[in-house]
């Protein structure tokens, strides 16, 4: 298991370095190109200055060069300066990153609160009618488009009913904690909504498989309570799947809102990504994108440790 | 529960037959789903105008129908085409091994273990003269099309090569396919004739179910504003400035988001049906 661990730590290691250069290779053919837009900046700027910026950033040198400069100032904890915040990059993601972290960890409890309850009541009535409207709100739940599903509650919501703010964080109004959590309501909902027909689809069919097996019999024959099998007996056995799926979707806790956020205008490291793409800020692009990477491969690797220690049949050697 | 099949299928032909026949509608009305008409814009429904118009005066119907044309080609043609390439990388992965076999894999969890939409903005963003195509050719409408299909390709291929490697492994130890090698079967004919067949029902499972996440996954980088561009419009993008419009005429933000909603439910239901009836093991849990 730690030898396990070990080598698939490595690999993700290797795999980041990889990544950290095709990453840094494709925003380099980005449309648009840092000079000239210091060039449209201003406009007093000669040809002498153009020749003499691109040396200072270094972009007259080869592709290769100076991405060992990146990687050898990055190594040494100096991710560079953001030219769209204007401000060092690290400073710059990790506000975003929290206010992520708030954003889809909120709607992450909810939506798996929610869908172990639903999905649970579903596999404990199989060919309920209750099962058939679970499934079927499930099947709309994963088919939902989420920036289509945020217009229509901003329409709802927002423009219509005037109830809620449409866009931004909050905090700068009357009590700080209500402003901001006023904001959150609808784009919580959004992600909330979005994700829990996939979930519920999981804990349900979990549940199901687990509730078929021969010891869950043997509980019930030897005199359990309905609660005790459903709860301790069925629930253990539903965990491996659930548990892989909860360790996945800590995978997608960084650039998982990125839909929602840009709809929201909320200042996430989904919408930071966006703009920092679409701003040509190559350093902040860079970090963010990587940064994504890695969290999504270590949950990953997390989802496969977590199935390994919960169900004892498998063993990784 | 038995999932319907008939009524995913029924709907998803007619939004298919309705989307071809856009032309032959706009011939019939009289009407160009691209004229501009700034005099008549936001116009409810009327005779001349089935479901209003848009920001433009366009006719919302006509665009509708040519958004769908779009967005169900991009669907169709890069789910087939990623199953082609899975189903080709699966069969040369199982049958092969070794490897060939590690190495494909390894491949294909690298890629499934990646933020797949973020790499995708990058991806759609990419300007194309940089990597030495022709302004011609770059600028094209149609290579924003061929770019979206291209895109779905490269993270779609994942799930059919998986799929097809397993049904490969387990296929290719049996009887029969011993058999025919023994009679002097070549290996393309033995893929072909003997392994393809056995894995072609959960690769229409695989294919259906692709369909529904391409057409969301279009739809996502069109509303970006990074998937088909002007004058071609899919569903997406023409809710692309649906934000600034919802004041204004929410139908212009309701209609594209909920053909995008049925298609995709269509595909998902008929999907899940096709598996149900295929593998009753599956068909218990659903």
């Amino acid at each position: 298991m730690i030898r396990f661990t070990a080598i698939r730590l490595v690999e993700i290691a290797a795999m980041l370095v990889l990544m950290s250069f095709v990453i840094y290779a494709l925003i380099g053919l980005m449309p648009g190109d840092p000079i000239d837009l210091m060039l449209g900046a201003d406009p007093h700027l000669t040809s002498a200055d153009v020749a003499r910026l691109k040396q200072l950033y270094g972009v007259d040198r080869p592709l290769i060069e100076r991405y060992l400069a990146w990687a050898h100032a990055a190594l040494s904890g100096d991710l560079g300066y953001s030219r769209l915040f204007s401000a060092p990059v690290a400073a710059t993601l990790l506000p975003r990153l929290g206010n992520s972290l708030v954003l889809l960890g909120l709607s992450f409890v909810i939506a798996f609160a929610a869908s172990l309850g639903l999905g649970i009541a579903a596999a404990r009535r199989p060919r309920s009618r209750f099962d058939a409207a679970v499934n079927f709100t499930c099947f709309a739940g994963v088919s939902l488009p989420t920036f289509w599903l945020a217009l229509i509650l901003i329409l709802v919501f927002a423009e219509g009913l005037g109830w809620l703010p449409a866009s931004g964080m909050g905090g700068s109004e009357g009590g700080v904690f209500a402003d901001r959590l006023r904001h959150l309501i609808l784009p919580v909902a959004t992600l909330t909504i979005a994700s829990i027909g996939g979930y519920t689809r999981y804990v349900r069919a979990a549940m199901r498989d687990a509730l078929g097996q021969d010891h869950i019999r043997t509980a019930r024959s030897k005199g359990a309570s309905e609660a005790r099998v459903v709860w301790r007996h069925a629930l253990r056995g539903a965990m491996v799947p659930i548990a892989t799926i909860l360790a996945l979707s800590f995978g997608t806790l960084v650039s998982g809102a990125l839909v929602t956020e840009e709809m929201f205008a909320y200042p996430g490291m989904g919408k930071l990504i966006f703009d920092a793409v679409m701003g040509n800020d190559y350093n902040l692009a860079l970090a963010a994108l990587l940064l994504a990477t890695a969290v999504t491969m270590l949950a990953n690797l997390a989802a496969d440790l977590a199935y390994a220690w919960l169900d004892p049949r498998v063993s990784y050697r | 529960m038995r999932l319907p099949l008939l009524l995913p299928l029924v709907l998803l032909a007619a939004i298919a037959a309705a989307s071809l026949a856009g032309p032959l509608v706009a011939h019939v009305m009289g009407a160009d789903p691209a004229a501009v008409d700034l005099l008549d814009r936001f116009a409810g429904p009327s005779v001349a105008h089935p479901l209003g118009t848009d920001e433009l005066g366009r006719d919302m119907l006509l665009r509708l129908l040519e958004g769908g044309r779009v967005s169900l080609t991009i669907g169709v043609a890069a789910s087939l085409a990623a199953a082609v390439l899975g189903a080709a990388i699966g069969l040369a992965s199982g049958y092969l091994g070794g490897w060939t076999d590690r190495v494909l894999m390894r491949f294909a969890d690298g890629v499934i273990a990646l933020p797949l939409l973020p790499l995708l903005i990058v991806l759609a963003a990419l300007d194309l003269k940089k990597l030495g195509i022709p302004h011609v050719i770059a600028d094209s409408p149609a290579i924003s099309l061929i770019r979206i299909v291209v895109l779905a390709v490269l993270v779609g291929w994942t799930t059919a090569a998986r799929l097809v490697r397993g049904a490969t492994l387990v296929t290719r130890s049996r009887d029969f396919v011993r058999a025919a090698r023994s009679l002097g079967a070549g290996t393309p004919h033995i893929l072909w004739r003997h392994i393809l067949p056995n894995v072609m029902a959960p690769l229409v499972v695989a294919t259906t179910l692709s369909v529904g996440d391409i057409i969301l996954l279009e739809s996502v980088l069109s509303f970006l504003g990074l998937g088909v561009q002007p004058p071609l419009a899919s569903w997406g993008s023409m809710l692309s400035n649906a934000e600034e419009l919802i004041t204004s005429s929410p139908f212009i933000a309701i209609y594209p988001g909920a053909m995008i909603f049925l298609t995709v439910i269509a595909c998902n239901l008929l999907g899940d049906g096709l598996l149900q009836r295929f593998d009753p093991r599956d068909a218990a849990r659903m």
